[in-house]
């Protein structure tokens, strides 16, 4: 196990941010994660937004979560984003590699990355 | 799925949703032996429901009526040559020791045996989606250190400060990887 003194100082540290950190919700990234999603390759897809996420300085207003299976198996991974006052969009066969421009184009820019999304299903 | 540790989140999801408290990782393995081990003390199951777990079309989801999540384990274990049992002890009946442990049983030695893959990645990804209950891991490895992890123990550390933030996953994940893998 690495040092506990490490997680020690890393407790310090956002404990001093933790009243930063509360998160606004101001949009929440849901990643299905039930036998259908873990099988076509949601972990990895969760743990990159996880990751992304927070290095793009995003952490304060966007939470990420996991759901279980909203009956559309043949399309996942599949990846939710909620916003308060605008319609959901669906991100479809995710990818880590895809990742990265929905953290900056969409939760950063504002702009869903339309060729992930797949609008015609509901 | 592709790894055995996909298998095990899938099924730990299980015991969380069951409203488990604590959710037990147990990895043995002894020569060709992979015995895993994922305990809960969750709301438990009847005889029936036992019996009908592993079968593909029984499943507690309302989207659809397959749930393939024990039988891929089963698929997983049996194809190796091994087995997977499930026991349950229900709260009606059980008010003070209720849960369900799933054990399967592989020959790593079998070409079909798939490989372990990322338990860090999956332990990590347990704690991030469920911080409110807790995890144990334990890896038991001949000849090595074993792999051990206790979320109770660092949520006293922690005080305050939520288990599935950023900094502190990450800390969780590496430092797994690093008693997997000691330099």
């Amino acid at each position: 196990m690495k040092s506990l003194a490490e997680l020690q100082a890393i407790k310090e540290k956002m404990q001093n941010k933790v009243a930063l950190r509360e998160g606004t919700d101001e949009k929440r990234v849901v990643v299905g994660m039930a036998t259908c999603g873990i099988a076509a390759g949601a972990r990895p897809v969760l743990n990159a937004f996880v990751e992304q996420v927070n290095e793009a300085g995003l952490a304060a207003n966007v939470t990420v979560t996991q759901t279980g299976c909203i009956g559309l198996c043949q399309y996942e991974p599949i990846v939710e984003v909620f916003e308060a006052g605008k319609e959901k969009v669906t991100y479809v066969k995710m990818t880590a590699d895809k990742v990265a421009r929905v953290v900056e184009e969409h939760l950063k820019g504002g702009k869903p990355v339309a060729e992930f999304t797949q609008v015609d299903i509901k | 799925m592709k790894e055995l540790s996909l298998n095990i989140l899938d099924i730990a999801e299980n015991a969380v949703k069951a409203g488990a408290t604590l959710t037990e990782i147990l990895l043995e393995e002894q020569g060709n032996t992979l015995t895993l081990t994922i305990r809960d003390d969750g709301c438990g199951m009847d005889a029936d429901t036992v019996r009908g777990v592993t079968d593909p079309f029984y499943t507690t989801r309302t989207t659809r009526p397959v749930g393939m999540g024990l039988p891929l384990l089963r698929l997983a274990a049996e194809q190796t040559g091994g087995h997977l049992t499930v026991t349950s002890r229900p709260r009606e009946t059980h008010p003070d020791d209720h849960g369900t442990a799933v054990t399967a049983v592989f020959d790593t030695g079998h070409i079909d045996c798939v490989p372990l893959g990322d338990v860090p990645a999956t332990v990590a990804t347990l704690i991030q989606g469920h911080p409110d209950t807790d995890f144990y891991l334990r890896h038991d490895r001949p000849g090595k250190e074993p792999v051990e992890l206790d979320t109770r123990l660092l949520r006293d550390m922690l005080d305050d400060v939520p288990i599935n933030s950023y900094e502190v996953l990450q800390w969780i994940e590496d430092s797994l990887r690093e008693d997997y893998d000691p330099q």
